[in-house]
């Protein structure tokens, strides 16, 4: 199963090589990470989906707290969260196919940010699944280029992951 | 105050009380070294090769109990080290390591003697800093030695670069540490502390599987106590060894790969297995399914991430390992387990140590001997390979810590060095290396560190003129196909310690052992005494690979 962790840590040089380095010699495999900077400019926040069995994770997660930088792991896909990752996509287009391309976009709610002579470039938001569907679909056009920025999430309702204490369930002080 | 970094260093130091720096200077590292020909408080050990500068305090940190520093120059000053760091990370021994780095306008380039160490470190170092705002290092320094000392110990590095070093502050020693992500648990929760108390009631075949968080929590007598309320056997790892008395009726000696029969099969009967302060480690289970199959588990570590790592634990309790005893001691009632304790004295009987004295000078012999000699008080430093494991098997160790050897990452070389930085630390205890011809060699010069302090070492080679415990595993998996393990030329031992003005002997049968032996121990100042033993002696009992515990081999 896959889990997202919300990882606060301390905005100091090397932190994302120690969380890096850590993965790679636990023989953890990550998924996918993010990272920026939070409402604090001294912390900043990592997403990382992780694949595993929940003893793995427990694992990762025990070795993350270990880490001095970090400040606070949750696993918030145990939760209703939200999630958001961005793609942009550069796809063959004639101008002939630019009409048909830009009604599907209209499907995903994607938004064309570059035109050139013989290509399209096509941003869209959503979570991982509607991602996954908006790149099939422009498969058959033949994708030149694509990146993504991979999964940022944040928990649903009142409940939060922040160094502002309160949802404390999976602190470091617990 | 206004100072340089480089004088602030000292001035950190001092707070912390720091009485002995070993090191080895070098160009990143001269403003440090030119602020400790100002100090008066810190005595400054200059070693003959950087890993043994790091070994030395990595000793020193072990018989003291104290944070052990260390320093060395950039590039290979700092490379040099690396293999001692990760001694110290794999042991848990809180130690604070100084490098210097080029001027901060040249780190990346490639300099003179630049080399990243943090990075090469970062993945065995507890933490590590590189100091780019001279402002914050007293702070860095404090957090350092909190880190290194608090929760789980360990090494922590701080890189200095060199215009950092000549940099002007104004020195104020922070009084409180602020780590938000660093808050080790101490207190066990009490919930599980009670359950404890109830399995242990309830339990018929307890058994206390002790390591080294005995020793770094200071728990030695609550670990007595409890083993004496509930009349349950105390088996070490080789961390774990002189936590608990060596000649106590209760004491199985070490488990494992070489344990003895007694504590593998008492592990294996036993229908409660206590461990404190251990990580199940793989030399210790050997094959995990096999491992305490009737035992539930309890598991108290300081480390979390320790608790389900290798076995699934039936109560895990993370705190300190002395705060939880002397919590869970109060809760227990004195129990008779006469069944129990008839069974393991027959396991004793049944199974004991031993070896075949053929006339030839046995390296058991040479041990037992040394414990009988010294009543099993002195402190014993060890190198890595098969007399290690003799040391581990037939020295009876009375006294709280007083073993200091390489248990996690196994480092050829550590015992010399090793024994300087101990000497130190307890300049009033006897202290013998028992180190072998392999070993030896590796740092042999800190003879000269050793002669230069005037420590009055006693070392002990068990020679056999072979890599014996390589040599062991080639005659068991590889058919006895020794490759690369005979050494087809020694110098005279005796003859090169009498080169650094140490007296020197060479001993082959028992008799000559006996007659050296009492004049070596008794005279003060150092010794050596090589000891040639058979190249074909091996180390058992052994448990093969992918065997449970309880299928060891004798032979």
């Amino acid at each position: 199963m896959k889990h997202t962790l919300a990882v606060l840590v301390e905005n100091s040089p090397g932190v994302l090589a120690r969380v890096a380095g850590l993965f790679s010699r636990r023989g953890f495999n990550i998924e996918s990470l993010t990272v920026g900077r939070t409402e604090s400019n001294d912390v900043s926040r990592m997403t990382i989906v992780v694949e595993g069995d929940d003893r793995l994770i427990e694992q990762v997660s025990k070795q993350l707290h270990k880490l001095i930088d970090i400040i606070k792991i949750s696993d918030i896909s145990e939760d209703e969260y939200v999630d958001r990752d961005l793609v942009m996509i550069k796809v063959t287009a004639d101008p002939s196919q630019r009409v048909e391309i830009m009604q599907m976009a209209g499907v995903f709610r994607a938004r064309v940010v570059d035109l050139g002579r013989k290509t399209m470039t096509l941003e869209c938001t959503g979570n991982e699944g509607k991602i996954n569907a908006f790149e099939e679909s422009l498969r058959p056009y033949g994708i030149k280029e694509l990146v993504r920025t991979g999964k940022v999430a944040m928990l649903r309702g009142s409940k939060f992951s922040s160094t502002n204490g309160a949802h404390t369930a999976d602190s470091k002080e617990g | 105050m206004e100072m340089t970094v480089a004088e602030a260093l000292i001035r950190c130091l001092e707070n912390e009380k720091v009485e002995v720096v070993f090191g080895y200077p070098g160009g990143a590292m001269l403003p440090v070294y030119d602020a400790l020909y100002h100090s008066t408080k810190i005595k400054h050990v200059l070693v003959r090769h950087e890993q043994g500068a790091v070994h030395a305090a990595d000793g020193y940190a072990r018989v003291t109990k104290r944070v052990g520093v260390c320093m060395a120059t950039s590039g290979p000053g700092a490379t040099n080290l690396v293999t001692g760091i990760a001694n110290a990370y794999m042991d848990s021994i809180p130690v604070v390591i100084f490098t210097g780095q080029v001027a901060t306008a040249l780190i990346g380039t490639d300099a003179f003697q630049e080399v990243d160490i943090t990075g090469i470190t970062m993945p065995i170092t507890k933490h590590n800093y590189l100091v780019k705002d001279p402002h914050k290092f007293p702070a860095i320094v404090r957090n350092a030695f909190h880190i290194a000392a608090t929760g789980r110990p360990g090494p922590v590095l701080i890189d200095i670069p060199r215009d950092i070093a000549d940099a002007k502050i104004d020195f104020k020693y922070p009084k409180t540490v602020h780590l938000r992500g660093y808050k080790p648990t101490y207190r066990g929760h009490p919930n599980k502390i009670q359950e404890i108390a109830r399995l242990i009631k309830e339990s018929k075949r307890p058994l206390i599987y002790a390591g080294g968080g005995i020793l770094s929590s200071n728990a030695e007598q609550e670990l007595l106590q409890l083993a004496e309320t509930i009349s349950a056997p105390v088996t070490n790892t080789f961390m774990g060894l002189a936590s608990f008395p060596g000649n106590h009726p209760l004491f199985l000696g070490m488990l494992g790969l070489h344990g003895t029969r007694y504590a593998n099969l008492a592990v294996t009967e036993c229908d409660l297995l206590i461990g404190i302060g251990a990580r199940f480690d793989d030399r210790v289970t050997m094959n995990i399914n096999a491992f305490a199959p009737n035992a539930t588990v309890i598991h108290i570590d300081i480390d979390p991430a320790e608790i389900g790592k290798i076995v699934a634990t039936h109560v895990p309790l993370v705190g300190d390992v002395k705060t939880i005893l002397a919590a869970l001691l109060p809760l227990l009632e004195p129990t008779d387990r006469s069944e129990w304790a008839a069974r393991i004295a027959d396991l004793k009987e049944q199974f004991p140590l031993t070896y075949i004295r053929d006339g030839r000078l046995k390296p058991q012999f040479v041990i037992e001997q040394l414990c009988a000699q010294t009543h099993g008080e002195a402190l014993v430093v060890t190198d890595v390979g098969q007399h290690q494991m003799w040391v581990a098997q037939y020295y009876r160790f009375q006294r709280p810590g007083t073993l200091v050897s390489s248990g996690g990452l196994g480092t050829m070389g550590f015992g010399l060095p090793a024994a300087v930085g101990s000497q130190m630390g307890r300049p009033q205890q006897q202290t013998i290396l028992v180190t072998g011809d392999g070993s030896f060699q590796m740092t042999m010069q800190e003879l000269g560190t050793m002669m230069e302090q005037g420590l009055p070492i006693k070392i002990f080679i068990l020679n056999n003129s072979v890599l014996g415990m390589v040599r062991q595993i080639q005659e068991f998996y590889y058919q006895a196909r020794y490759m690369a393990v005979n050494f087809k030329f020694h110098p005279d031992f005796a003859a090169l310690a009498r080169a650094y003005s140490i007296p020197g002997y060479t001993v082959q049968t028992e008799e000559e052992l006996q007659k050296v032996l009492p004049e070596v121990l008794a005279t003060p100042g150092p010794a050596l005494v090589n000891c040639l033993t058979p190249a074909d002696e091996n180390v058992t009992p052994m448990v093969m690979a992918g065997k449970g515990i309880h299928e060891a081999i004798e032979c």
